[in-house]
């Protein structure tokens, strides 16, 4: 468990105002906030690598608020990984085990019992310069768990990674929790990383903390211009994606099911744009395999477009045009028809 | 460029103007690049093959020569230890802090490069001289710096350092401060971290720097006349003969200087770039 009462960091640009977080043991602590809301400031002074100037960090039940960042038990991965150019895969997992007065074979082992983890064994002799940005990645999370760190602070871990890999990432490192039961604080500005790994999150904004909760809270719920610009922009759900009879993805949402495509399987998010809904009167026949029936329960008029609300009763918030609104005739408790692609609905 | 057979050599000149023409800078700079490289390889190239290898080889065996021109290699060597080790720490600490000043920190320990040698080794006899604390402190504990081989060493040390110093602050610039950072999540404490990570990524510009600094104590005359003109350096050596006995006399000597720290020029400079990827 790590606490941290009153932070305040000043760093010039760089402001951290009271900051109070408490993450508990194994859990997956997200924090979210744009580009410059401080995060990378925020991990460091906690991994104690950049001066504090008020508050408190507390681990495990010890004040460490004082202590040097080598005497403080907390891993780190910087975005860009930060590996050791000068050594060997097998060299920067080494690193850390190196400063334990433990007998060679123990390191030896451990180092072969985290390479083998992560899936890096045959690159243990590579250069890192030679490594993709995934395996570097595997590389960085590998030597930071080497160390057995109580708190594992993550600084951007997917942003340098192309959009096909970073999925596959995302599993390895909700696996990798889930097995070693490790606390993680994350930071990211992404809004369906945030989602798809928390436990909870902290919406960080201009150097404060915003806003705590579940994914669900902080998306229903959202008091921050930041989380709440995003939340409108998406239908976010949760649910258990399976496969379907005729060997399509299906996932269950609240008694409901969906066609969606992905490969991915288990307890999941899915995300919908508003603008990839269509809204009928009628049934429609075609290529859409998603379409039910609801009720439009709040209409929010944004001048040339309007977002309605309809509850099937699993609430879907759709934009239509204000010509379309008017052509169909839609009021408030009128009864339609939304329909959208399969292909439309992002699993993550 | 293709020549047209049927436009015979006046033809063929016409396409090598014109395909000059059309390269104007490239040829301009070729021609005066050339100039620069002759202008160092034809007294160099001169010097060696105007003593005949016998000449050469019968210096050899001077004692005299031998023991300056060992003399010039071992005080160049212990003056670039010395750089090493009070050097490297201040490019470190340059590198890793700001502070009001710095930028004059930074032209001070310069500033020895731009000051005639001449100048700068009477600057030194006057610390290291008996007359002043500095000078007397040392004499104290059997350190005497005029005419003595330490005073050759302060004298190489004062007017090469700012090579090392300069080349050892460039590396360490250049090592990402997080791969400090995350040494030190991983364990390693301040000294670990400069030794295992900071060093090695910077061990390049430091033996670079290390070589430019050997190079130019090895080749010092100046502020060394000033402080110690005995025992004899060899660049000393070879004045003193071209004053007393002329040219000729002295050739052969400067002449064995000069291939001496060609070859050696050359080995370190492998070994300090090895490795290293063009």
């Amino acid at each position: 468990m790590i606490e941290i009462k009153k932070l305040t960091v000043n760093l010039g640009d760089f402001l951290l105002d009271g900051i109070d977080l408490r993450v508990e043991k194994g859990e997956y602590f997200i924090i979210l906030g744009p580009t410059g809301a401080g995060k990378t400031v925020l991990l460091e002074a906690i991994a104690g690598l950049n001066p504090i100037k008020m508050g408190e960090i507390w681990l495990d039940g010890r004040e460490v608020t004082k202590l040097e960042p080598e005497k403080r038990g907390i891993g780190f991965v910087y975005q860009d990984y930060a590996l050791f150019p000068h050594l060997t895969v097998r060299g920067n997992l080494l690193f850390g085990l190196k400063q334990r007065k433990w007998p060679k074979e123990e390191r030896g082992r451990v180092m072969e019992w985290l390479a083998e983890l992560l899936g890096i064994t045959p690159l243990l002799e590579r250069s890192t310069d030679t490594l993709s940005g995934g395996e570097r990645q595997k590389v960085a999370l590998a030597r930071a768990l080497s160390t057995s760190p109580e708190v594992l602070l993550l600084d951007e871990p997917l942003s340098a990674l192309d959009p096909q890999h970073r999925e596959g990432v995302q599993q390895e490192l909700r696996q990798i929790h889930q097995r070693l039961k490790q606390t993680i604080i994350h930071v990211t500005h992404d809004f369906e990383e945030a989602i798809a790994l928390g436990d909870r999150i902290a919406v960080l904004g201009a150097g404060h903390i915003l806003q705590i909760g579940t994914p669900e809270e902080i998306f229903r719920h959202p008091n921050s211009e930041f989380v709440a610009r995003f939340a409108m922009t998406r239908n976010i759900f949760t649910g258990e994606v399976r496969d379907g009879d005729g060997g399509q993805a299906i996932i269950a949402i609240g008694g409901m099911e969906f066609e969606v495509v992905t490969e991915l399987r288990g307890r999941l998010h899915a995300s919908l744009r508003p603008e990839d809904i269509l809204v009928s009167r009628e049934p429609l026949i075609s290529s859409a395999r998603n379409s039910l029936r609801g009720t439009i329960t709040r209409i929010a008029d944004r001048g040339a477009t309007l977002y309605l609300t309809v509850s099937t009763p699993l609430e879907f918030a759709c934009l239509v045009t204000r010509r379309s609104f008017e052509e169909l005739g839609l009021a408030e408790g009128g009864e339609v028809y939304v329909t959208f692609k399969a292909s439309a609905v992002h699993i993550f | 460029m293709v020549a047209n057979d049927k436009t015979g050599d006046g033809g063929k000149l016409r396409n090598i103007l014109r395909w000059a023409a059309q390269r104007r800078l490239t040829v301009t700079f070729f021609l005066l690049g050339m100039v620069i490289l002759l202008f160092i390889f034809i007294p160099l190239g001169k010097m060696l093959f105007s003593s005949s290898p016998a000449t050469l080889w019968d210096t050899l065996l001077e004692g005299e020569v031998r023991s300056a021109i060992w003399l010039s290699i071992y005080t160049a060597l212990i003056a670039t230890a010395v750089g090493l080790v009070l050097g490297v720490p201040l490019a470190y600490f340059l590198a890793r802090h700001s502070f009001p000043g710095k930028r004059l920190v930074e032209a001070l320990i310069d500033v020895p490069i731009v000051v005639p040698h001449i100048a700068a080794g009477i600057a030194l006899l006057f610390v290291f001289g008996k007359g002043f604390f500095v000078g007397s402190a040392f004499d104290a504990i059997g350190i005497d710096f005029v005419f003595a081989v330490p005073g050759i060493i302060i004298a190489m040390l004062f007017v090469s350092v700012p090579f090392l110093i300069d080349s050892a602050k460039q590396g360490f610039e250049k090592v990402d401060v997080r791969l400090e950072k995350v040494a030190r999540t991983l364990g390693a404490s301040p000294w670990q971290t400069f030794f295992r990570v900071s060093l090695p990524l910077a061990r390049r510009s430091i033996a670079g720097g290390s070589v430019m600094m050997w190079a130019r104590s090895i080749s010092e005359f100046g502020a060394v006349l000033v402080l110690a003109s005995h025992p004899k350096i060899a660049p000393i050596l070879v004045y003193d003969r071209l004053e007393e006995y002329g040219l000729d006399y002295a050739l052969p000597v400067a002449t064995l200087l000069i291939i001496i720290c060609i070859v050696i020029f050359v080995v370190l400079r492998t070994i300090a770039y090895r490795g290293e990827r063009a």
